[in-house]
Parts: C-alpha cells; structure tokens; sequence
C-alpha cells in the first residue's frame, strides 16, 4: 500500500550531514546580531523551538544555511519582520484548555469580585485569543466594567491584530465547542458578526483593554496587578529566562494576586515555587502568598 | 553503540500496542521513553494513569522543560508538541504537523537532531503516515529504526509507511521490541543512573 509521505510542509531542520555545534554556532551569532542591531532579545529562547522556526524561515526565503539568514535578516529590515512574525508569534485559541476557563470562572472569579477595581494582565498576549476569551468569561460575570486589562506583546503587528478583534471565521465552530465546554450558557454567536472570511468580536469586549508593547525580556514591571495571565508563553523560555520573568511576575503581583499558566508549565522548577499556594492544582493557577 | 533516548509514536490502536509493551519491560529498564500517541485535544490526561497500570517504571506525563530521567516513561500531553533537547522535553504549541499536535515527527527529528545516533525510535500501530519522516530522520543520523511488524499492528498503514520511508528499519513484534529495547547498551549517563 502505498502511503504519501507526510504534507511535504517544511523539514524543520538542516541536512543530516550539518554539523550540530557549527549550527548552535550560527544560532548563536544570528540572535546576537538580531539583538544588537534591532533591539530584539531572543538569546533565552528555548534552543529546540527557536532552531525549528528559523530552519522555517531559512526554506521560506529559499536559503540553505543560518549564516545566510543571518546576512538577509541584518541588510533587510522586511525579512526582519517576517522573522519576528515567526519568532514571536505564540500559536493559540479562543477558550483552548476549556477547563481552564471553567477554573477560571469557578475559582478565581469569586476572588476577584472582592476587588473594588481589577487589574488584569495578558503577558504576552500574541493575536489576542485569550484577552478576548477572558473578557468574556468577566463580562458573563459582570466584572468587566471594573477591570482594567493590560494585553501586552513584544511584536507591535500581533498587538494590532488583537486590538482588531477579527478571527478566522473558520475557526468559530471549534471556538463555540470550547467555549460550551468552558462552562459557557450564552450563544457564543452574540459576541461577534460574521464579515467576509472574519469574525468580527464587539469592541465592548475591550472596552477596559489597553493594548501595548511590552517585552518579557528586557522591560520592568509597569504596575501592580490583581491577576497575571501568561499561558503558554514561557515555555517558548530557556529556564534562566523563565526565572527572570517569574521575578518580573512576583514583583507585578498583589499580594494575594493570581498567577495562571500554560496546563503544562509549572511553577515547580522555579525559585519561586515557595512564593505562591496553588489554587488550581491540574490548571496551574497560583496565588501569591509571600 | 550506546543509546541516550526512546522515542515511540504511535495513533489508531496504540492504547493496546503500548499496554503490552510496557508490561513486556523489566523493571530494571534504564532507557529513557518518550512516547507520543495521537489524540483528541481535550482528551486530558487520563492516558499516563492507565499507562501506569502496566509498568513499575514511573510513567509521566511532560511539564515544560522536564529533565529527562533514565527509567521514566514520559507521554506527550494532548494539545502540544514535544521537543526533546539535550537533557530536558520542552514543549510547543506551533500549528498542528500533518493535522497533528502532538505530532510524531516533531518529537522525532527533534530527537535525533539532539542526540543523533543515540536515538531509538519505534513506529507502532497507526492509521497515517506521521512518523516516517522522524525515523528517517534519526537513521539518517545513525540511530535505531524500529517498526512495529504490520501484519501484526491493528493499523498497518503508519509502520507500513515508516517501512516505506525507512527500508533498513528493523520490522519486529511488540514483544520483540520492548525485548531489544531492554538489551540496548545505554550511554555513560544513562549507565550512571542505574548504578544508582
């Protein structure tokens, strides 16, 4: 029987025959170069994940080595976007981990209802999926009109995207099964209308939301939060780096403030660990306790 | 030769496949398993429980950066990609590989691109061809390619596949893989450990 190969999509990699520390190497001095000459920090990424989109972006513009990305992305500043878009760009959806959202909704909402004023932060927000998800779940919970929500990237073209608030259309189906499964009891369809191929979401979702560039790596803290959202974007994050920003977290918390991550990050390799009781034991929600 | 890291795939039939392999490994197994089994995204994580029923050795499923640890079992969780790298599983949520997250492939070349020839990867049960581009991959780099026999496999087409893409793989029965899997020398690290 015979069985094709697979999608033909990108090898992800180099040639068998390259060789491994010639091409950590490359790495190296490309992000060294990326971040001397445009400001971008991606140094502590995590190696593998980084190495796989680069080895993307080199068959994307038709090159056959990192060195050669290297000299376009230095002399070109628009193959430098295209590499920022895959370097920065966190792949996600609305309400995914639906039983987050539930944890969400049962478990955190109430702590924040004794708030007089909410601040919330997206760290890391990519094209807005959770901001939108969120707002949702406090908008049902009538929190909304006394949050403020801070959605935070560091690539300035994603953070447009967001703040357009316009989806795939074709995704609105798996968006409405998530949102069912998330605890959801409205028509997922009041929150947006259908334009063309794009699902446009009622700007009143954002209404309290301030989208802007902030980057994980290099920038401080710029306020005190009642609750940091940051899902699914450290493990983009070498450990050193994923310390750095757990202190950046610690410092922008409440006391009493809420920590979510990603299903599958852990606070538990980190020095803090000890800084937070954990409230939300499978979905990885922390509070600050110390 | 000495072997760092297994890595299994598998989809349409695995939960039975896998059953029976790992029951088949003596408890003094020191090579480090990372298996990837396709699967619904919100199917949770129900699988390494029952995994667990088989076996005395630890099954896991990965965190974010989980070091990798001679004995252990670990599972590719719904919903994310595993990426192995020297030392540690990271993990990814990039689009989907042949409409599959986990998918085989990425776990594969990530392997093999990490420890090259110290890589064993196994093919089992699957009803699509994921998985025959990462076993090339690790063959290429001088590694072991393992396929489940598919007269044997509920689903013959994904080791058939790994076959087709991978000639010189060795083709072998559940009980025969877990048997040479056990008998494979481990690298220095790996050997450390199991003085231990």
């Amino acid at each position: 029987m015979a069985v094709p190969l697979n999608d033909g999509s990108a090898l992800d990699g180099p040639p068998v025959s390259y060789d491994g520390d010639l091409e950590r190497l490359e790495i190296e001095l490309l992000l060294e170069g990326v971040f001397r000459h445009y400001g971008f920090d991606f140094r502590s990424y995590a190696y593998a994940s980084i190495r796989r989109r680069l080895w993307k972006r080199v068959e994307a513009e038709g090159l056959s080595s990192i060195s050669e990305l290297q000299a376009l992305v230095l002399h070109d500043s628009a193959a430098m976007d295209r590499l920022l878009l895959d370097l920065s760009i966190n792949v996600t959806a609305m309400f995914r981990d639906p039983d987050f959202y539930r944890a969400f909704r049962s478990d955190v909402v109430p702590l924040l209802r004794t708030y007089p004023f909410i601040r919330i932060w997206h760290a890391g927000c990519s094209t807005g999926e959770e901001v939108y998800s969120a707002a949702i779940v406090l908008e049902e919970e009538g929190l909304l009109d006394r949050a403020r929500i801070y959605a935070t990237d560091i690539n300035d073209r994603v953070l447009k995207q967001a703040k357009a608030g316009i989806f795939p259309l074709n995704r609105m189906q798996e968006y409405t099964e998530n949102y069912i499964r998330a605890g959801g009891e409205r028509s997922f369809s009041e929150y947006y209308t259908a334009m063309y191929d794009g699902a446009l979401f009622s700007p009143a979702l954002t209404r309290n939301t301030v989208f802007s560039q902030h980057n994980l790596v290099t920038d401080r803290s710029f306020s005190e939060f009642h609750m940091v959202f940051c899902r699914n974007v450290l493990i983009y994050f070498d450990r050193a780096l994923q310390d750095r920003v757990h202190s950046l977290f610690y410092d922008s918390l409440v006391m009493f403030g809420i920590l979510a991550l990603g299903s599958k990050e852990s606070l538990r390799f980190s020095q803090y660990e000890d800084c937070y009781q954990i409230l939300h034991v499978k979905e990885r929600i922390y509070r600050k306790s110390k | 030769m000495a072997y760092d890291i297994g890595v299994i795939g598998t989809s349409w039939g695995g939960l039975a496949a896998l059953h029976q392999f790992l029951a088949e490994l003596p408890r003094s197994f020191r090579l480090p398993i990372v298996i990837v089994q396709h699967r619904h995204k919100e199917s949770g994580q129900l699988l390494p429980g029952l995994l667990q029923e088989d076996t005395g050795l630890c099954v896991c499923e990965v965190d974010d950066k989980t070091p990798i640890v001679g004995g252990n079992v670990y599972i590719a969780p719904a919903n994310y990609h595993v990426l192995v790298e020297r030392g540690h599983l990271a993990l990814s949520t990039d689009e989907p590989v042949a409409f599959s997250r986990p998918s085989i492939d990425v776990t594969f070349v990530s392997a093999a691109d990490a420890y090259r020839k110290g890589v064993v990867g196994v093919v089992l049960t699957g009803a699509n061809a994921d998985g025959s581009r990462g076993l090339k991959r690790i063959a290429d780099h001088g590694g072991l390619a393992i396929v489940q026999r598919p007269d044997t496999a509920e689903s013959p087409t994904m080791p058939a596949a790994a076959l087709q893409a991978v000639p010189g793989a060795q083709a072998l029965t559940i009980r025969e893989i877990a048997a040479t899997l056990s008998s494979l020398p481990l690298a220095p690290v790996r050997q450390q450990r199991t003085g231990t």
